[in-house]
């Protein structure tokens, strides 16, 4: 068995419309290896979260892969039965989700919503796991856990049902956890203490995560990796430390040159990221070539005509821009 | 929560008390009354005796007067005597209510059973074929006269095939239930399925559903644990007000079936001009409608844990 | 043309309520027979054949040519009953919701009232007090079914009052009735004219109804309702006076009901999958 926890192979994510299919995530590769953090930043509408969706199977009509490979610990999810893709999501791989509001039942109390995870996957009845819900909860650090599993979500706050997420996420251990802007629509005051709590608990439990932002400040600060996206397509993906010291890609210089100091985290990161003049193309005018083109400071007559391919870079990392063929 | 059930509660108090007001206004004040009806009916009628029954009935009486003697009389539980039986109208209307209940709960069965699978499977299947025959379904039951659909079904059942009776009570059974209820039932289950459908669609792209997916269950628990109730949510309100309104939309059909209800009683005595009937009528029909309304805001409250805890 | 099939809703609903109109209007060329003094015992209930398309009556009328004129009679109230409601509803509703406070609050009420009494009730009332006929019609079907209309004006106009373009018309000096009128109405206009639209075939529905009950139009004239009144008794004998009349009706209240539903999707293309 490999030890990669994650291989998306060549991924291609398509949006159909009236029978055509039109590609709003296109030949992404990305590993991600045993309780390793990878972080995947990308301006809004680039195709981050359809990523995330796809990986944990979660993608809707008219959203479908529509090409590549998904593995997920060696198993490529395309081939598994719907029963043993079931069993792997939740109990293999988790999600978190961005908006904390409106991502629980309204109708179950948070200690069914946690329990249900040990039902589903270790086959516990309804007392152990409202125990097991309880020592859940209280590992996510909400106070007086035993008062509150029988709370509903609308009794919490945005932060109390992100942790109540985060329980649900890791209550069996998995071996990836997505978090897709996790942070995102909470108070700025509490931003740090909710990563922190994904990173401490992944980290004592040997989980990988892919860790989704705008916020490339933070996602140095705390991934080994750094993957960028723009318009579909994954244009570089280096080590963490490296990226702001020598971001390759023009639009990964762009973002690093937003930034106002090195390494420094920034709690306006999310607008640093729309700093580069012009907007993003919609996905259904994806044409040929490099779809940076039109923002892009380096622009050489050859780049609207071809997309880039992707190559390694010498120190590590790989790119897709014609500067680096 | 008491105290969304009070304003509710008065709320309810208030729009009685006007609804019988404007009733007794309306057949106060635009001439014509009980007893002209009468004379018009028999044309021997001596002006006298008219004058003897108008004072008999305290048609003469300022109408301020018999409204306040009308409301103070509700509150003593009577309801007054018909001008034309002389029983008491709550001894009229008695029977009645139950016949009519009968009919409402049946028909509204009937809503429910066809309207929320059908809804539930137009949702599952969106845009495909099936779909869209479910909502030409709806949209045509929500556009067929109900008298006329009853014609049809006793056309076919009664007179052709034989197997149900064409119209009446008979002694209360099921065999005389089933067309009035048919009946009765078609325009609130095309309206459900419609809401069914419209509710499912809005819960299947909620954020919890996405959340439970991912949790790694199966479709049918998925259903059952998450989608259903919050899709019911959204539809109970919908079940409320076409039961609710029943009692007085069944008017037509149970004048079509014969049906002793207050809808046939209703229009009877409308007919005759007999107010203190009418009014019964109206006063049973506007009860029953904030009843059943106050007891799904009572369900919301037992059920939903967002309002429960407000 | 292409678009209009791409809209099945509001393409059927559109072609059936042209051809509904077509028929009042030209009733007189379409109709083979005098719908009224056409009567002749001889053929009374005569079953569906060539010169009477779809049968005759108890008095012999030729069925086909009353439906063509009750065309006019269902068209005619109806448009007038969901004009009436209209105005009463988006005044109550309109005003409501601008000015708010105690008259908010009477309108409200009011609306409840009318809700919490199926409109044929109230008309029915009112029609014992006014006797039979069309005017008495208009006039009970016309000021009892507005609680719709009230609602959506009320709640429209309640999103939209905060907005720029009211502010800029306030400090522009602009009255209350002109900012109602010229500001708000045209801007909630839509979603009224799909209710509207609906509105127009319940109307026709609760004219049918009524005037089944023998409280709506007065029999010699050719409304669909009333010319079901007596297809019960007929039923055995004469089924044809029972189907025809109701297909009428059917379809017509079809008809409306999918241009409102065309009309909806058209004006909130996100929600269309959804209704
Ligand atoms: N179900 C869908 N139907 C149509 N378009 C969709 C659908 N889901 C996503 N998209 C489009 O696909 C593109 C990528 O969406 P995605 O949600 O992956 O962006 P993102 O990178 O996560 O952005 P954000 O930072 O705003 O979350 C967007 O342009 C979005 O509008
Ligand atoms: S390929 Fe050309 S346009 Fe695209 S990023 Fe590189 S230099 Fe800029
Ligand atoms: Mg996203």
């Amino acid at each position: 068995m490999s030890d990669d926890v994650l291989r998306i192979e060549d991924l291609t994510i398509a949006l159909r419309v009236e029978g055509r299919d039109h590609p709003a995530v296109e030949g992404v590769n990305l590993t991600i290896g045993r309780g390793e953090v990878v972080g995947l930043v990308g301006e809004s509408g680039c195709g981050k979260s359809l990523t995330a969706l796809s990986v944990a199977g979660l993608l809707t009509a008219p959203m479908h892969v529509s090409n590549g490979r998904i593995l997920i610990e060696g198993q490529d999810v395309a081939r598994l039965s719907n029963r043993s893709l079931r069993s792997l999501r939740g109990d293999r791989i988790a999600m978190i989700f961005q908006e904390p509001m409106t991502a629980l039942n309204p109708l179950m109390t948070i200690g069914d919503q946690i329990g249900e995870m040990f039902v589903l996957h270790r086959g516990l009845g309804a007392r152990a796991a409202r125990k097991a819900a309880i020592a859940a909860l209280d590992r996510v650090q909400v106070p007086g856990a035993a008062r509150r599993v029988d709370d509903y979500p609308h009794q919490l706050s945005g932060g109390m049902r992100q942790r109540v997420m985060i329980a649900i996420a890791l209550a069996c251990d998995p071996a990836l956890l997505i978090a897709d802007e996790p942070t995102t629509a909470l108070d700025v005051t509490i931003q740090a203490e909710i990563i922190d709590l994904i990173l401490e608990l992944c980290r004592e439990q040997g989980t990988a995560v892919l860790m989704i932002s705008h916020d490339l400040g933070l996602v140095a600060r705390i991934c080994n990796r750094v993957a960028v996206m723009y318009a579909g397509h994954l244009i570089e993906e280096q080590a963490a430390e490296r990226i702001f010291l020598s971001p390759h890609h023009p639009y990964t210089r762009g973002l690093v040159g937003a930034l106002p100091r090195l390494g420094r985290r920034l709690t306006e990161g999310q607008a640093a990221l729309t700093e580069i003049p012009g907007t993003v193309p919609a996905i259904l005018d994806y044409g040929a070539g490099c779809r940076f083109a039109p923002r892009c400071t380096r622009v050489m007559a050859h780049c609207a005509a071809a997309t880039p391919e992707t190559t390694q870079l010498p120190q590590g990392g790989r790119i897709r821009c014609f500067l680096h063929d | 929560m008491a105290l969304v059930l009070l304003r509710r509660l008065l709320q309810a108090v208030v729009t009685v008390a006007v609804v019988i007001t404007l009733v007794f206004l309306i057949f106060s004040v635009i001439p014509g009354d009980y007893v002209s009806s009468l004379m018009a009916e028999k044309r021997s009628l001596d002006p006298a005796v008219a004058e003897r029954i108008a004072a008999e009935l305290h048609l003469n009486d300022p109408v301020p007067l018999r409204l306040g003697q009308y409301l103070v009389g509700i509150l003593h539980g009577d309801l007054g005597l018909s001008f034309a039986t002389q029983q008491p109208v709550t001894e009229m209307l008695g029977g009645r209510i139950w016949a009519s209940f009968k009919l409402a709960c049946a028909a509204m069965a009937c809503a429910i059973v066809t309207g929320l699978p059908l809804g539930y499977i137009a949702a599952a299947r969106q845009n495909r074929w099936i779909d869209g025959l479910a909502m030409v379904f709806a949209v045509s039951g929500l556009s067929v006269p109900g008298f006329w659909f009853g014609l049809l079904l006793m056309y076919v059942f009664s007179l052709q095939l034989g197997w149900l009776p064409t119209f009446g009570y008979g002694q209360g059974g099921i065999e005389h239930l089933i067309l009035p209820a048919l009946t009765l039932g078609i325009a609130p289950m095309a309206l459900l399925a419609r809401t069914t459908r419209a509710a499912v669609l809005e819960t299947k792209t909620a954020d919890f559903i996405r959340t439970a997916r991912s949790k790694g269950m199966s479709e049918g628990r998925l259903v059952r644990k998450h989608l259903a109730r919050n899709a019911f949510m959204l539809i109970l309100t919908m079940i409320g007000l076409q039961f609710g309104s029943m009692m007085g939309g069944s008017v037509v059909i149970e004048s079509l079936f014969a049906w002793p209800g207050v809808g046939s009683l209703l229009i009877q005595s409308v007919g005759l001009r007999d107010i203190p009937v009418v009014q019964g009528c109206i006063l049973v029909i506007v009860l029953f409608f904030l009843i059943v309304n106050t007891l799904v805001d009572v369900a919301y409250l037992l059920i939903d844990p967002r309002i429960r805890y407000k | 043309m292409l678009k209009l099939l791409a809209r099945p809703n509001l393409a059927t609903g559109g072609a059936i309520v042209l051809i509904a109109i077509l028929v009042a209007v030209f009733a007189p060329l379409i109709a083979p027979h005098d719908p009224i003094t056409d009567a002749n015992l001889m053929f009374a209930e005569t079953a569906p054949d060539a010169d009477f398309l779809m049968g005759t009556d108890e008095q012999g009328r030729d069925i086909f040519s009353r439906i063509v004129y009750g065309a006019r009679i269902a068209l005619t109230i109806g448009l007038l009953v969901e004009l009436m409601n209209t105005i009463i509803g988006v005044a109550l509703g309109v005003s409501a919701g601008y000015f708010g406070g105690w008259w908010d609050e009477f309108v409200q009420g009011l609306t409840n009232v009318m809700l919490a009494v199926p409109t044929i009730v109230f008309a029915l009332a009112l029609m014992a007090v006014l006797g039979p006929g069309i005017l008495s019609l208009l006039i009970a079907l016309g000021m009892t079914d507005w609680a719709y209309s009230c609602r959506i004006s009320r709640a429209q106009v309640l999103t939209m009052k905060s907005r720029p373009f009211v502010q800029a018309a306030r400090t522009m000096g602009y009255g209350p009735v002109h900012i109602m009128a010229r500001e708000l109405l045209p801007n909630i206009a839509g979603p009224l004219v799909v209710v509207a639209t609906m509105g127009i075939g319940s109307a026709i529905m609760a004219e049918a109804s009524l005037s089944f009950l023998g409280l709506g139009v007065v029999p010699p004239a050719p409304s669909w309702g009333s010319m079901l009144a007596r297809a019960r008794e007929q039923l055995i004998v004469a089924p044809w006076v029972a189907v025809f009349p109701g297909l009428a009706i059917f379809f017509t209240v079809l008809g409306f009901n999918l241009l409102g539903d065309g009309l909806r999707d058209l004006l909130d293309p996100q929600g269309r999958s959804k209704r």
